[in-house]
Order: structure tokens, then sequence, then C-alpha cells
């Protein structure tokens, strides 16, 4: 039972009649300390007291009285305490001042800090109703609430925490700049160039309607890069596909920014906040499960 | 005479400088508010008040106008695909302008009147619907904070079977997609631009405010005029 653990059932001391043991001494204040460290202030009461089976067994504060002097405290026996943090909120791995004067630090708190925290306390607030959604990593929970294109309530909470993870994770104090290695060799076979990939993607940004995401993944059935866009909470996990950047164009990711010049954030994004290295990871590990070829190796 | 002449010299230009206003396409301008942008502080404040109307109001009109001068040659040319792959463009900046033209009569400031409850057939349909003034507001609030992402929250009135209805459109679409007879009365933008500045992400903050500057004189005007 999860509860006996976090719910220390103090034992007392026996009744003032009798003798106390140097042994039960040293149980009591080890219990004593025990019970003062949860922040009970209760007596602490001898489990071996028959009438205690009760007091073991049920949930709630046994009415019976102990001997004259003796009345147990409600808060000896408390409820169990409610589960409530089921996924967790993860701090972006650089300080919130790292990305100025790119994006600020006031962005950084009020979009990490209410709305991705939001997102989070909603997400363990749905799954603490019922525990029907119970056990599943992040990324199985997104596809199953999703339902084929007819989301559960939860979908936009969960898919919205894995959103902003992978975004905070897409970014870096000192980004920009150009891919290299193998990501780069893609990015060249499969938009022609960087310059017209880097077109393409903010072209893609600035042409989305309402609030949504752009992607950068990886198509598992193509097996080529593209850049794709989703609206509101929608990732491309949904269909299967390997996500390698994405950049937020929701309102409130650039608006304390750059107010309406949604151009100049994205160009900002590609210049000096995209993590290529993290999109180089990201891929790395994507070629684990899709298969873009064989490298070239040069012979002598 | 000399009217004839001036009138031909007109239509002259006209034919030279702008062939399409002799096809008949109208080209749209920001409409003016008739308050100061600052007049509805503190509901909304000034900056947003400005950004909203200079700034987006004006892109949709200006993305509406390019768009429909592309579909007019498209249709002109009788490129039919072309014509077709510019309807969300149509519909996202065309909704757009119409949404915040109905948006700015919505308002008004305290002094003229904004948030002063409706009195007369409006009010008396409202509370036969709703219950009262407040129970509309509560549920108009709940669905507005219950938009996912960008959208608009509306009171509008059935014009065939005469009834009020509370409906969430999503994006910039126009209620009319929700249903052919609807008729926008009260329009509320839940898009974040409409309160991020002032409210940051506590939407539900800016729908209890807003409606101490809704202009419910207009609103009854078009009630009555739809239901009379």
């Amino acid at each position: 039972m999860s509860w006996s653990s976090s719910n220390y059932l103090c034992i007392s001391s026996s009744s003032s009649s009798s003798v106390i043991s140097s042994n039960e001494l040293a149980r009591f204040d080890r219990c004593r300390l025990a019970c003062e460290s949860e922040g009970h202030r209760g007596k602490c009461q001898d489990l071996n007291r028959p009438t205690n089976i009760f007091a073991y067994n049920s949930l709630k504060p046994p009415s019976f009285k102990f001997d004259k002097g003796q009345r147990r405290k409600d808060h000896v026996l408390k409820k169990p305490r409610n589960i409530s943090a089921y996924y967790s909120l993860k701090p972006p791995s650089y300080k919130f001042d790292a990305l100025e004067p790119y994006m600020s630090k006031r962005t950084l708190e009020v979009h990490w800090g209410k709305h991705h925290r939001g997102y989070v306390e909603s997400l363990n607030k749905y799954l603490e109703k019922d525990d029907i959604l119970y056990g599943y990593t992040l990324d199985e929970l997104i596809r199953v609430t999703y339902n084929n294109g007819n989301p559960l309530p939860e979908f936009n909470a969960a898919a919205q925490v894995w959103n902003h993870d992978f975004f905070w994770e897409s970014m870096q104090p000192g980004g920009g700049n150009l891919p290299i290695l193998g990501l780069l060799q893609q990015i060249e076979k499969d938009f022609g160039s960087f310059s017209s990939f880097r077109e393409e993607f903010i072209e893609t940004a600035l042409t989305l309607f309402g609030s949504g995401w752009v992607w950068l993944v990886l198509k598992r059935n193509e097996k080529r890069l593209a850049i794709t866009t989703t609206t509101n909470a929608v990732t491309p996990l949904v269909w299967d596909d390997i996500p390698l950047l994405s950049l937020d164009m929701w309102e409130h990711a650039y608006y304390l920014d750059y107010k309406n010049d949604k151009a100049r954030y994205a160009n900002v994004f590609m210049d000096h906040l995209v993590s290529w290295n993290a999109a180089l990871a990201r891929m790395a590990r994507a070629q684990t499960f899709v298969n873009l070829g064989e490298p070239k190796i040069l012979v002598a | 005479m000399a009217l004839r002449t001036l009138a031909t010299r007109k239509t002259l230009g006209a034919l030279s400088r702008f062939p399409q206003q002799l096809r008949g396409l109208q080209t749209f301008t920001l409409p003016d508010l008739p308050y100061d942008y600052g007049a509805l502080e503190p509901a909304i404040s000034g900056d947003i008040m400005q950004l909203h109307h200079q700034k987006h109001h004006q892109t949709y009109i200006t993305n509406y106008n390019k768009a429909l001068e592309q579909l007019d040659d498209a249709i002109a040319k009788g490129d039919a695909s072309t014509a077709v792959k510019l309807q969300s463009a149509i519909k996202f900046n065309g909704g757009g302008h119409v949404n915040h033209s109905i948006f700015w009569k919505n308002l008004a400031p305290t002094k003229e009147g904004g948030g002063e409850p409706p009195h007369g057939s409006l009010g008396w349909a409202i509370d036969q619907s709703y219950g009262s003034v407040g129970k509309l507001i509560a549920k108009m609030n709940a669905e507005g904070a219950a938009v996912q992402g960008s959208g608009w929250v509306w009171l509008a009135v059935d014009k065939e079977l005469k009834r009020l209805v509370v409906e969430t459109t999503a994006n910039q679409d126009p209620l009319v997609t929700k249903g052919p007879s609807l008729v926008p009365l009260i329009g509320i933008d839940v898009w974040e631009h409409a309160y991020y500045l002032q409210y940051k992400n506590v939407r539900p903050d800016y729908l209890k405010s807003i409606w101490k500057v809704i202009n419910w004189k207009y609103v009854s005007e078009i009630y009555e005029k739809e239901c009379p």
C-alpha cells in the first residue's frame, strides 16, 4: 500500500500504568522523530495493542477511545495523499536569459513558467481523474489520445507538453549558423541547398494560419526530410514521422518580443536560436529507424 | 456639359490607373475606430488596441486585397486550380477583416455606454434563452476560454429560427461557417494577440474584463433589425 510509507503510523507508548522498557523507549523515540519529520503532531501509539488493528487497516481516523487520557487524535491517521504528478515540468537546459536578445527572459518566464507549466498541470489533472491512461510514456500517450484524428480531451495537454519540451531543446544559446555533417548533406539532398531550405522554412512559418507549429521532420515512408506545419497542438508523431526541429508559431511564443512581426521572429530563430546540434543528434537517432541509404565510403 | 467632361475625364483616368475598378473589383481599406485607442482602458490597453487595429487588422486587409486581385486574375484567365487554392487565403484574410470590423463596433468606451446591459427586446430575449445577462456572459466566457488555439466566440441570432445562439469559430472563420442563417451580434476575439500584452496567458481575466466595454446599444440595434 503506497500510503503506509507516506503515512507513518505512529505507535504509542503503552498505557500510563505499565513500565516502558528500554526497547520500547527507543522505538518510541524513533517513532516520535519520524512523526515530527512527517509533520504529524500526534502521539505515537503501540501497534501491538489489539484495538490498533482497526486503525492500521482503515482509512478513516478511528473513533474509539483508549484508556482515560489517551484519546486518539484525528490527524494521527491521515487519508492517503493523492498522487497528482504523473508528468513533470522539465526546465530548458539553459538559463532564461541565455537566449537574449533574441528571445527575452520575460518570454521564457511566461512561455515556460505559465503556458508550459499550465499544460503539465492540466495533463496531471486529467490523469488524476481516472487511471485508464496511466502508465504510458508521453509519446505513447500522445498517439493514444490523438485517437486517429478524433482527439480525446487529454490530447491537447499531452501534446503541448511534449511540443514545448521539444521546442526548448530545439534552441540553444549561440544557435543558428549552419548544420554540419550528415544533416547538412541530407538537407542539401532533399532541398537543393541550405538557403532554399531556410527560405522554405520561413515562408512556411509565415503562411501558417492561426496557431500552430512548423517542423523539420524525417518522413519515415518517404525516407527524406520535409517541412510540415501542424495546427494547435498536433505533432508529426501522430503520423509516425520523426521530428528534428520545431518552431512555435503560436502568438504567445513571439508576441512579447516581436509583437506581430512574425517574419523577424522566424528569421531570428533561423539565424540565432536554432540548435543544429540537437537536430543532428535527433537525426542520428532517427537513422536507427529509417534507413537513409548507405554512407559514401571512399575507396582509396 | 462641363459635368459630363468631368465625368468622362475621371473615367478615363480610372481606366488607365485602376483597370480593376472598371471591372468592379473593390479593394478594402482599414475602417477608423469610433473611439481613441486608449479609450477602452483598463479593460483593453491602448497598446493592444493600436497594434490590433493598425497592424493585425491592416495585415488582414492587405492580404485580402492581394488575394482578391490574384483571384480576379485567375478567374479572368480561367485558372481553376489557382482560384480554388486561393480560397483558404480569402477565408482567412477576408474573414479576419469581416470579424474585426464587427469587433470594433462591438466595443465602446464606458463613458459612451460600454458595458451597460441591454434593455428592450434583446434584453428580454437573453432572459428568455439564458436566464439573465450574467448567465449569458458566464456561458460565453466558458466557451471562449475553452477555444483551443486561435478563434472567436460569438453571440449570434439565427434569423430563420429567431433564436439566440452562442458559437465559437476557429482562426478567422466567419460565423456563417457554423450556420448559414447566423447573424453575428457580439464577437469576441480570443486570439492571443487580442490580450497577450496585458493579460498574458490568463484568457479568462480578459474575457471577464471585456464585458465592461461591450457596446450593447449597437448589439440591440442589429438584433432589432433581424428580429423586429
